[in-house]
């Protein structure tokens, strides 16, 4: 049974590597998020006003080019009912051709159809925000380190530059901003978008649902990979135990330690 | 290779093995005499040929779907994570894949490094072993440069860089090797038809490894040459099998927590952005598995002289069986070599960690120790270690220890350890 202790312990010094890779200038907002853990799952509503933030307030400059309609009504996502989906869709025009006489024409959007972005290229983009290119955010949360919580605390992050620091036109302080110069002004503020649910949008609540969005987004197969994977450990599991009894009883007929 | 003459028991099997000893060949690698006391850092050889073959299957069904191009990899390997079903789980595996390769295989050669196994009649397998450890990490560096992220493009420039310091013609070879004057498309494309080769390449070094390793034997803890088949032996089969098969399984289990539940924790966040060559990220550092290496080259504050620095200290450990002048194997037996041997173990690591931090200050001085300890211990201590420790004795067999009495190894260690 040596074995399975020292097992143990590399085991409990693994799961702690997580701790290591929180070193930042501010330490980072803390919330519940219900999407950590080992059965780590989104909170639906929550994805859903998320998907009504990032469209009314965060999509007129952000991009999410690698989202389609249909995944908003995909398993594990905000799960709109294929109506809603396809009536979201329908509110977005794309421009489709070229039809049989060779002219490019404008439709409403299908399920099929990637979010329409903002600006037709980078530099409409960057010459519409003063230079500063905002970043697509289909993964944005896997290419911050920090991840949601930096995000979420970036969102809540805008302060008065301390004294001393003189910032320029168009660049605002925040505390949790690499180097504490963004470009971007404080998106949210209360009651800035009018949720359907009853839910009061203030600041933070808008800030958690728009993260959680965002983090779907990045992964959106991530309660599928949640749940494969306590099946796949639970049955290692079962099975090293029985492949450990079946391995004692070979090596008894040795006359040696294992 | 077998020590017995094997016949089939049919007809028809002896027909064919007259023809190909195919059966000769199963025959020999289940019967294959190991010594009997081998601990379970010896149960790695599976482990890594294991990962191996995973990467091997993941890695084609991935590049079914991938698409080296500058404009399409990226969003290629985000339609891999979304639309290909199980995508993700291909990806992470791959991905996490390629870290728990390099875990086994500095468990493997430092087991090696305590248990002298790289010594004399060992010297092919181990050699052998260094090769398949370079192009793991040729590969491994390769294959990071094909989502094309940030850390992608910058890592790849920052590499390929190095061959410019090579006096005279190194410039020629950076454009050469990237396929123009900066790394781009052509440079994208030859990563991946290399990074598809070499696994290939690797397979069939392992067959030589382990062919290598078939005709003198296993070494094992206690060092010593063992007449096999003997009571100090037990077949391959079932024996070693399915104590592989136990630690295999251990280890598969800690393989899946990083897949399922932090698959990208051993990643860099910015290579989620899309390579970009106008913006360099804040630090550029390589995966983990590298960072000792990149310690060592970066101490050096001549670039010529750190990348010959660097590559060294990987090359100097194929001259280990003669660099390492002792007789005795291993480290059990060897009081002193077994106090360096977690030094040097120890200034790895601290190698390791002063690659993930800036070159600057406190860090570079540590670095610079680090690396000159690095190779003084492969240079200066152990030959002159070889000739000057008093060993312990070494028992005659596995069963038969040389105090008597005890007919097991754990007993006479213990012994062993109580007399010094």
């Amino acid at each position: 049974m040596r074995i399975i202790t020292k097992f143990l312990i590399i085991l409990f010094l693994v799961l702690n590597s997580k701790s290591f890779a929180a070193e930042n200038t501010a330490k980072f907002l803390e919330t519940e998020w219900t999407f950590k853990g080992l059965f780590g799952k989104f909170d639906r509503a929550s994805l859903q006003r998320g998907y009504q933030v990032y469209t009314e307030v965060c999509a007129s400059c952000h991009s999410m080019k690698y989202l389609s309609y249909r995944n908003l009504s995909e398993k594990g996502g905000p799960e709109f009912s294929e109506a809603e989906a396809k009536a979201i869709a329908a509110s977005f025009e794309v421009t489709d051709g070229p039809d049989s006489t060779g002219e490019m024409f404008t439709r409403p959007a299908k399920l099929s159809d990637k979010f329409v972005m903002p600006y037709a290229n980078d530099e409409e983009a960057k010459s519409a925000n003063g230079g500063a290119y905002p970043p697509d955010m289909s993964v944005l949360v896997k290419a911050r380190k920090g991840g949601a919580d930096y995000v979420y605390s970036l969102l809540l992050g805008y302060e008065d530059p301390p004294s001393g620091i003189k910032l320029d036109d168009g660049v605002y302080y925040n505390k949790y901003m690499y180097g504490n110069k963004i470009k971007m002004p404080n998106p949210l503020s209360d009651d800035l978008v009018e949720y359907s649910d009853g839910t009061k949008a203030t600041q933070k609540q808008m800030a958690k649902d728009v993260v959680n969005f965002l983090m779907w987004s990045a992964e959106p197969h991530l309660e599928t990979r949640h749940k494969t994977g306590f099946r796949v450990i639970s049955y290692l599991i079962i099975l090293t135990i029985l492949v450990y009894f079946s391995m004692k009883k070979i090596w008894s007929r040795v006359e040696s330690k294992i | 290779m077998s020590d017995h003459e094997y016949t089939p028991s049919s007809k028809f099997g002896k027909w064919f093995n007259d023809r190909l000893p195919l059966l000769s060949l199963v025959n020999h690698l289940t019967d294959y005499p190991t010594p009997k006391n081998l601990n379970y850092w010896w149960t790695f050889g599976g482990i890594l040929t294991f990962c191996l073959i995973t990467q091997i299957v993941t890695g084609l069904v991935l590049a079914m779907h991938y698409i080296a191009h500058v404009d399409h990899a990226f969003s290629s390997v985000e339609h891999i994570m979304r639309d290909v079903n199980y995508g993700w789980l291909l990806r992470y595996v791959h991905a996490n894949g390629a870290s728990m390769f390099f875990l086994a295989v500095y468990i493997h050669i430092f087991r090696a490094l305590f248990y002298g196994s790289y010594k004399a009649p060992r010297e092919i397998i181990w050699i052998i072993g260094i090769i398949i450890y370079l192009l793991m990490m040729a590969a491994a560096f390769m294959g990071y440069v094909l989502p094309w992220g940030q850390m992608s493009f910058w890592g790849a420039t920052v590499i390929t860089n190095l061959f410019s310091a090579i006096p005279l013609v190194g410039e020629s070879i950076t454009t050469w090797l990237w396929g123009g004057y900066s790394v781009d498309n052509p440079t994208l494309t030859r990563f991946f038809t290399l990074h598809y080769l070499l696994p290939f390449l690797i397979l069939g070094l392992v067959v030589l490894h382990i062919w290598a390793l078939h005709v003198p034997g296993n070494n094992n803890p206690v060092g010593i040459d063992i007449k096999k088949p003997s009571k100090d032996t037990v077949p391959f089969h079932p024996y070693i099998v399915i104590k592989d098969a136990f630690a295999l399984l251990m280890f598969l289990i800690i393989f899946a927590m990083f897949v399922f539940y932090s698959p990208n924790v051993l990643g860099h966040a910015d290579n989620y952005i899309e390579a970009n060559p106008l913006v360099t990220p804040a630090h550029i550092v390589p995966e983990w598995y590298l960072l000792p290496f990149y310690a060592i080259l970066r101490s050096v504050p001549d670039k010529l002289m750190g990348v010959i620095a660097m590559l060294s200290a990987i090359l100097i450990l194929a001259a280990l069986p003669w660099l390492d002048t002792s007789k005795i194997r291993s480290a059990v037996f060897r009081p002193l070599y077994k106090q360096f041997y977690w030094i040097l173990v120890a200034d790895v690591l601290i190698l390791g960690y002063v690659g993930a931090m800036p070159a600057e200050g406190l860090y570079l001085l540590i670095a610079r120790i680090g690396t000159i300890y690095y190779f003084a211990h492969f240079l200066i201590i152990l030959p002159v270690l070889g000739l000057k420790e008093k060993t312990l004795p070494l028992p005659l067999s596995i069963t038969e220890p040389v105090l008597g009495g005890s007919p097991n190894l754990a007993a006479a260690r213990d012994k062993v350890e109580k007399i010094s």
